[in-house]
């Protein structure tokens, strides 16, 4: 047997960490987390092309005839213009909500539990997580952009806006991701939580700007949309990618508010999902 | 010295069920110390409030010397913790796991791919580290967690039911992982089982857990020896509680191995 590795001569941290080490780890186990959600993407690259698959068929079927009927009047850029920043905004919903839906499996498994005992404070956990299902909506959102290329959409070049780009899906990630966490925190049992998730993905689509203009929802949808971090997402996207017109500012400010609000609140929750 | 582990009244309640009813409990430095009791003992429980999993008040526990409640940090740093689950992440393959535990435990990077290298080793899982950890059996997925709880270099190791689901050999490589682990670190090992036998083989000490609370501790021989000549463990906890432990069948099946080992040993 080689040698095992002995405890270190003193126990470096004896006192709770301050906000400078805390700020440190929260950093650490990010990047640990992104680390780690790569390499699984590279074990399992078909998982990139079985997720495509839906968004695929929106682009195709769902694009391709509602650009020749012209059902929905998006002005001057095409609808399947319109509509590939949508889906990909939804690809990305997607994605982030099945994170709430592992932290369960997870829980069972006995790998929170593990996670959990590690010195590592309950907010690194859930940003690390938050911050993983962002990386995975960008991989997703590689494959869903080429898809949309080959079928024609026009997509903006400019590596600035391509940045803006993935600090939208990012933050809209984070804070799906972590609403997911927050209602697995609440139901503690995965089958709710599937239902809930069911319950909550379609309408959070269907209420917000991914497939139509604002201007042709009925009133209440626009209220719905208004407070729907979706809108602000697909909305940014939109903008930076077929330079539709879009409140930038606007649309980063209420996805970093949401994103943090949102992260601290599942933070709170987690050690309820731990007890369970 | 202060003990490695040291529990003062420690309770813990579920809704209406006492889980842990005012658990005292003394773990010295570098033994293997066996927290026995049948399903629903509350084994899990207090294992779960000695890794911050569930809160504890203050003077409750303390981890050498560390207050589970004030330096909860301070405290997680120090032990390594298998779960009662077969819990590694099957998608990545098994020295990535390790890794990851190695990051998470704030293990410098500069040697951090050698003392993975080196648990998995000693885990003898070398051959199979750059495996997804989802082929591995039961036993080399328990050896893999093992590696995770150990490339920190921690100074209590907690082991909730290791062999539990595990055929025979696998419990046996298991046992003689933690033995070898002690050996080579000094290191204090807490491990629970519902299986009496394998903790009078293995255990210099043990306590037996019997709704919320512990009924007698000592060493093995020492409880048996106290209820006379030819006592199992198992006698011993029925003395003590007035009752059967559950999962005698898998101690039937342990010894039906070690006889046949015996049986093997004498004819070879
Ligand atoms: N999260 C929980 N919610 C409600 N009751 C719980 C919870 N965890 C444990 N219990 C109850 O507390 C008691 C002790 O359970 P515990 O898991 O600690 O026992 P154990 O000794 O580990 O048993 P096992 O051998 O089955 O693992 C049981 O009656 C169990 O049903
Ligand atoms: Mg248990």
């Amino acid at each position: 047997m080689s040698a095992l590795p002995v405890a270190p001569p003193a126990a470096s941290a004896e006192t709770e960490p301050g906000p400078l080490a805390l700020a440190r780890t929260v950093a650490s186990r990010i990047a640990t987390t992104c680390l780690v959600e790569l390499q699984k993407l590279r074990h399992d690259r078909t998982e990139l092309v079985t997720r495509a698959v839906q968004p695929a068929l929106w682009l195709l079927v769902f694009g391709q005839v509602f650009t020749r009927i012209r059902a929905i009047p998006t002005g001057s850029t095409p609808y399947l213009d319109f509509l590939a920043p949508g889906i990909l905004a939804q690809s990305a919903l997607f994605i982030a909500i099945f994170y709430g839906i592992q932290i369960i499996w997870e829980r069972d498994a006995g790998v929170l539990a593990k996670l959990l005992v590690t010195p590592t404070p309950r907010i690194a956990l859930v940003g690390a997580k938050a911050f993983a299902a962002g990386v995975r909506a960008v991989a997703q959102a590689v494959v869903v952009l080429v898809l949309a290329l080959i079928l024609g959409v026009h997509l903006a070049t400019n590596p600035l806006k391509i940045i803006a780009l993935v600090a939208a899906l990012l933050l809209g990630s984070a804070f799906f991701c972590c609403l997911s966490i927050t209602i697995a925190g609440l139901v503690l049992s995965r089958d709710r939580l599937m239902g809930i998730g069911q319950a909550i993905t379609m309408p959070l689509f269907f209420a917000s700007n991914a497939l139509y203009p604002v201007q042709l929802m009925p009133g209440w949808l626009q209220v719905v949309n208004h407070i729907n971090p979706l809108s602000y997402e697909v909305e940014a996207l939109r903008g930076l990618l077929v330079g539709t017109s879009a409140r930038l500012l606007l649309d980063f400010g209420v996805l970093l508010a949401s994103a943090i609000v949102m992260i601290a609140i599942a933070s709170a929750l987690l050690p309820r999902l731990a007890r369970g | 010295m202060t003990p490695a582990l040291r529990c003062v009244g420690l309770r813990q309640k579920f809704g209406d069920t006492v889980a842990v009813d005012g658990l005292d409990l003394e773990v010295e430095r570098g033994e293997v110390f066996g927290l026995l009791g049948p399903n629903g003992a509350g084994k899990t429980t207090t294992i779960r409030m000695i890794t911050t999993l569930l809160p504890a008040p203050p003077g409750a526990i303390q981890v050498l010397g560390r207050d589970v409640a004030r330096q909860r940090t301070a405290v997680r740093r120090l032990i390594g913790y298998v779960p009662q689950q077969l819990s590694a992440d099957g998608t990545l393959t098994g020295r990535e796991n390790v890794a990851l535990f190695a990051r998470l435990y704030d293990v410098p990077r500069v040697g951090r791919a050698a003392q993975v290298a080196a648990v998995l080793d000693a885990m003898d899982l070398t051959e199979a580290a750059d495996r997804p950890s989802k082929t591995y059996s039961g036993g080399m997925v328990r050896r893999l967690e093992l590696a995770q709880a150990l490339v920190s270099a921690p100074q209590l190791l907690i082991l909730d039911e290791p062999t539990v689901g595990l055929d025979p050999v696998a419990r046996d490589s298991v046992w003689d992982k933690i033995a070898s682990i002690r050996a080579a670190t000094g290191m204090t090992v807490l491990v629970t089982t519902h299986a009496m036998q394998e903790a009078d083989e293995h255990c210099e000490r043990v306590a037996l857990m019997h709704r919320g609370r512990i009924r007698a501790q000592g060493s093995p021989d020492d409880l048996k020896d106290a209820l006379g000549p030819g006592a199992t463990l198992d006698d011993v906890f029925r003395h003590h509680t007035g009752n059967a432990l559950t999962g005698d069948n898998e101690n039937g099946g342990m010894r039906d191995v070690r006889a046949a080992r015996r049986t093997a040993r004498r004819v070879g």
